[in-house]
This record gives C-alpha cells, sequence and structure tokens, in this order.
C-alpha cells in the first residue's frame, strides 16, 4: 500500500513563534526553536520530520502564511 | 528517505497565495486577521476573480490591508467602508467589491452605514473581523467586548446597565430584506478555516448572481488586546465569545435558519 510522507518548509524570517500551527498537527512534527530570527522571534522547525503527513493543517492556520507543504507518495 | 526528495517544487501541496503580497504583516502573532486574509485572496484565486475585484480597508489594525492583499483596494474612512463600497459597485458593477473590517469599524463607528449599506441590499460582500475590542488603538471596549471583559476603557469588565449588552450586529442585520446571506464563522482550527473559506467563497458567488449583500462574520482573536498568548487567546475564544457569538449560517438564501 502507498504510505504518504509529508514535509513542511517554514520561512523562517517571517515565523512570529505564535505557535498556533504546533497543536494542529496530528502527528506532533512541530516545535518551536531555541533560537531567534533576525526580529528575535522564535521560530518553527520539525522535529519529528518523519511523522509529517502533509496534511496541511500547520500550513492553513499559519496567520502569516509562512509555511509550505510538501507530499510524496512512497511504496511500501 | 531523505527530506530533500520530498522538497522538490513537484511535490508542493500547499503554500501561501500568491494573491497575498511578500510583505510581512502588521498583524501580532497569532492574530486571526493574516489567516481571515489568506482565505479571502485564495477565494479569489479559486474563483478566477482576482483581476475583477475590489476590496475595501478599514481603520483598525486591517488599515493596511491593501499593503498584504495583492489586488485592487481603496482604503476607507474609519467605519465608511460599506459607503465606498456602494460607490465602487454602482459605478463599477461588474467588478466583485467587498469590504474587510473590525468590529470597532463595522459595529461603533460604522453602526450606521453598515445598516443601510445592508438594508439598501447592496450587491457586496462584507468581511467583518470580530474580536471583541478596539485592538489597533491599544485595547478598548467595542460594542460586540463580553459582560465582564476587562479592558483599557472598562478596566473594571463591561457592565451591561452603563454600557449596554454586547452588540450582535450580525443577527441585527440579518433582519433585513436585502440581506441574501449572513454566517457566523472562526479560523482558530483547521476545520474552522476550510468552513470559513467556504462561506466566503458562497458570499461571493451570491455576489456573482447579484442577489443581494452577502455577510461573513469571523469571531476572531486578539491576543495583544486580550493579553493573551496567541494560543490561550484561541482557547478563551471557544470557551467565552462563542457561546455569545455561535458559529453557522444564520441566514441562507434570504431566509432566516436561526
Ligand atoms: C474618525 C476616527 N476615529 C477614531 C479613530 C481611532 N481608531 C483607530 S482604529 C480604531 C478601532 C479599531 O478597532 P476594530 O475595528 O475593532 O479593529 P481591530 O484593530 O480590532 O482589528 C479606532 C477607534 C480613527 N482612526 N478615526
Ligand atoms: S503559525 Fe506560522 S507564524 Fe505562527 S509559529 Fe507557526 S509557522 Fe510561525
Ligand atoms: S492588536 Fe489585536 S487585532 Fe491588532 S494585530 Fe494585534 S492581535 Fe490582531
Amino acid at each position: 500500500m502507498a504510505k504518504v510522507r509529508g514535509a513542511i518548509v517554514v520561512d523562517v524570517e517571517k515565523c512570529k513563534g505564535c505557535g498556533v500551527c504546533i497543536p494542529v498537527c496530528p502527528t506532533d512534527v512541530i516545535l518551536l526553536a531555541k533560537d531567534v530570527n533576525s526580529k528575535g522571534y522564535t521560530y518553527c522547525y520539525m522535529e519529528n520530520p518523519e511523522a509529517c503527513i502533509a496534511c496541511t493543517n500547520c500550513a492553513i492556520v499559519c496567520p502569516d502564511g509562512v509555511i509550505s507543504v510538501y507530499k510524496i507518495k512512497v511504496a511500501g | 528517505m531523505d527530506i530533500k526528495d520530498i522538497i522538490k517544487p513537484e511535490n508542493l501541496v500547499y503554500t501561501k497565495t500568491k494573491n497575498m503580497t511578500d510583505k510581512v504583516l502588521s498583524y501580532c502573532p497569532g492574530c486571526g486577521h493574516g489567516t481571515a486574509h489568506n482565505i479571502t485572496m485564495e477565494v479569489l484565486e479559486d474563483m478566477g476573480i482576482t483581476h475583477n475585484t475590489i476590496g475595501v480597508a478599514p481603520v483598525g489594525c486591517s488599515v493596511l490591508a491593501y499593503e498584504f492583499m495583492n489586488i485592487d483596494m481603496q482604503q476607507a474612512a474609519h467605519g465608511r467602508a460599506p459607503a465606498v463600497a456602494t460607490g465602487i459597485k454602482r459605478v463599477w458593477p461588474e467588478k466583485y467589491v467587498f469590504t474587510y473590517q473590525g468590529d470597532g469599524d463595522l459595529a461603533a463607528i460604522g453602526g450606521n452605514e453598515t445598516l443601510h449599506a445592508c438594508n439598501r441590499g447592496e450587491n457586496i460582500v462584507i468581511i467583518f473581523v470580530n474580536n471583541g475590542i478596539y485592538g489597533m488603538t491599544g485595547g478598548q471596549m467595542a460594542p460586540t467586548t463580553l459582560q465582564g471583559m476587562q479592558t483599557s476603557t472598562s478596566p473594571y469588565g463591561r457592565e451591561i446597565e452603563t454600557m449596554g449588552s454586547p452588540l450582535k450586529m450580525t443577527e441585527l442585520i440579518a433582519q433585513l430584506p436585502g440581506v441574501h446571506f449572513v454566517t457566523r464563522q472562526a479560523v482558530h482550527t483547521p476545520g474552522a478555516v476550510r468552513k470559513a473559506k467556504k462561506a466566503i467563497r458562497k458570499a461571493f458567488e451570491i455576489q456573482k448572481e447579484k442577489k443581494g449583500l452577502a455577510f461573513v462574520e469571523i469571531v476572531s482573536n486578539c491576543n495583544s488586546g486580550w493579553k493573551m498568548t496567541p494560543v490561550e487567546s484561541n482557547i478563551w475564544m471557544v470557551d467565552n465569545m462563542f457561546p455569545y457569538f455561535p458559529m453557522g449560517d444564520i441566514k441562507v438564501d434570504g431566509k432566516l435558519v436561526k
């Protein structure tokens, strides 16, 4: 059966670290970094990249539209 | 499998619509205004009416909506967006015209304009972002502020005897015959965002069919004004705003459903 793998790309400089994308991820992929961007905001990153299912939940609730989502089907 | 094999242009399933500019939004982190902008612009893209639509920006935090929405826009004086939209639509009836307004703009200083544009049944879309407070000016009480809610001008909480009840502008205008479609939505979860986007799409379809005014309220957060973190403010909104401003359609096809 084909399995889905996903990945997100966060525009780190435009992320405001609001965190609203974190609770909406069904597979707990996202966390806020300890680091900050040039504006001083913490930003999101994939803590568990292999768990991403490309559902786009995070991207559509991101007020700043800084998440892009990618998806592939893998045999397995 | 390497992440690099997934992150390729041909595998892209979601990115910000080109109908939004690349400017960094002036909104506070986590503010629902950004999401409301995004889905409104996605609807125009989906309907293929990007180049045929004129938006009217309000006064309030979304005063700069014209910087972010990559379409033809006009900014109106405080509360006057429905009047400006009326003028644009009447001069240019073949254009899609919408206003985007906060609750201070639409329900306080612009209460009169809103009521009369709705009563005339102008063939426009009104998108009403209700966060129960004046965000831009530092969190003063709005007509929509909840009973007991503390703001900078109701520091002991909104008292009904002296300040009146929170105004349900959306239920009020739904009574008017010229208004064809009225709904209340939110943008705090993926499910809510998808529903709100469908409602905005329906509103523009109604304008296409020249059926009258379509009014979409979006109950939203103002985490800065409410003095909460963004995630806390969304929870507070569900617990406190939704019981008083319940989600769902209020008028469909010109008939009250609630
Ligand atoms: C004629 C006039 N009166 C008052 C103001 C000050 N003012 C600016 S924004 C605002 C309220 C905005 O609140 P709201 O519409 O709820 O939008 P939000 O900022 O919460 O999105 C006020 C009173 C103004 N700019 N112009
Ligand atoms: S919702 Fe968007 S802006 Fe907020 S933390 Fe997540 S990626 Fe950053
Ligand atoms: S003050 Fe409130 S409404 Fe304005 S941008 Fe900040 S959170 Fe949004």
